[in-house]
């Protein structure tokens, strides 16, 4: 079971995602934007950053690596693919989620340990949790707002596709509090918050991000 | 040479941080009887020869794939004669 994490000009926390997987028990794999071959890898994250420093907007340049269109091809055909902060911007940006993510509304960098309730447990990166299980992960990020029109809102809702949600105050400005959604499928999902850096207690706020990782491979197996 | 000129907007509705930053730093400079301010992206477009109708297709297909997201934002565009 090969999990594999994409490295833009920029990327941050591809390193931190690699060793997630491989706590989980995945081999970690190491894919480069440049190069559009997956390596035969069963999973894809897009790691969290500042790719192209966010120039034209957060994951917009980084949508159009020859990764992306191979990433983009094969998540239509079912790859479990998990977009972290910059990587839930630049699935956004791809149009494998809807929405968008703009900048926070107080305008400033965010740093916290973060509450989240997990409210759909039936995707590839979720199935570990029980339903409404409260988790508090990592969250630090520029452009957090997820941002979409009121008819794309009541379909996420009433679809049941939003996958995690801000508990207490909202962090960012997001609407309807929305931390993480999925595709109806469930098998692209955008998260704002960190679970790669939750895995260990010696340098996260707890080990509760490991459970998207788990997930995964569970959900690989079972294919 | 002709010049293609893209504006980009934020949609109305979208919250502007950006744009409500500077109209906080208006207030705090004096610069008084400003109800709003909203920002924009603005890119200048050189083209290799004379901006053909086929050209300024080729641009406004890029604004729409990539200049703007078209979830959160607008765009203009115009061609500016030769100076």
């Amino acid at each position: 079971m090969k999990i594999g994490v994409v490295t833009f000009p920029g990327s941050l926390d591809d390193v931190d995602a690699r060793r997630a997987a491989a706590v989980a028990g995945a081999e970690a794999v190491a894919l480069w934007h440049g190069d559009a071959d997956l390596h035969g890898v069963d999973a894809v994250v897009l790691p969290g950053g500042f790719s192209y420093g966010d120039y034209l907007r957060a994951g917009a340049i980084s949508r159009f690596a020859p990764v992306m269109e191979t990433i983009i091809k094969k998540a239509g055909e079912g790859l479990p693919v998990l977009g972290i902060c910059n990587g839930f911007q630049v699935l956004c940006e791809s149009h494998l989620l809807p929405g968008a993510l703009i900048k926070n509304h107080h305008r400033k960098f965010i740093c916290k340990d973060q509450p989240l309730r997990i409210e759909n447990n039936r995707t590839a990166w979720t199935s570990d949790y029980d339903a409404n299980h409260e988790i508090t992960i990592v969250l630090k990020n520029q452009d957090g707002s997820f941002v979409a029109d009121e008819a794309t809102l009541d379909r996420l809702e009433g679809e049941g596709l939003v996958v995690a949600r801000y508990l207490d105050e909202n962090p960012n400005g997001s609407y309807r509090d929305i931390a993480g959604i999925s595709n109806e499928r469930g098998n692209v999902v955008g998260l704002m918050p960190h679970p790669e850096h939750c895995v260990e207690t010696l340098t996260g706020p707890s080990t509760d991000g490991l459970g998207f990782f788990t997930s995964v491979l569970k959900a690989v197996v079972s294919s | 040479m002709a010049r293609v000129v893209v504006d980009v907007m934020l949609k109305p509705e979208i919250l502007d941080p950006q744009g409500k930053a500077v109209h906080g730093a208006f207030g705090r400079l004096g610069f008084d009887g400003v109800a709003d301010v909203r920002q924009g992206k603005r890119f200048e477009i050189t083209l290799d020869g004379e901006a053909t109708e086929e050209k300024v297709a080729e641009i406004r297909k890029a604004a729409d794939t990539l200049l703007a997201n078209p979830v959160i934002e607008d765009y203009t565009l115009h061609v500016e004669d030769d100076r």
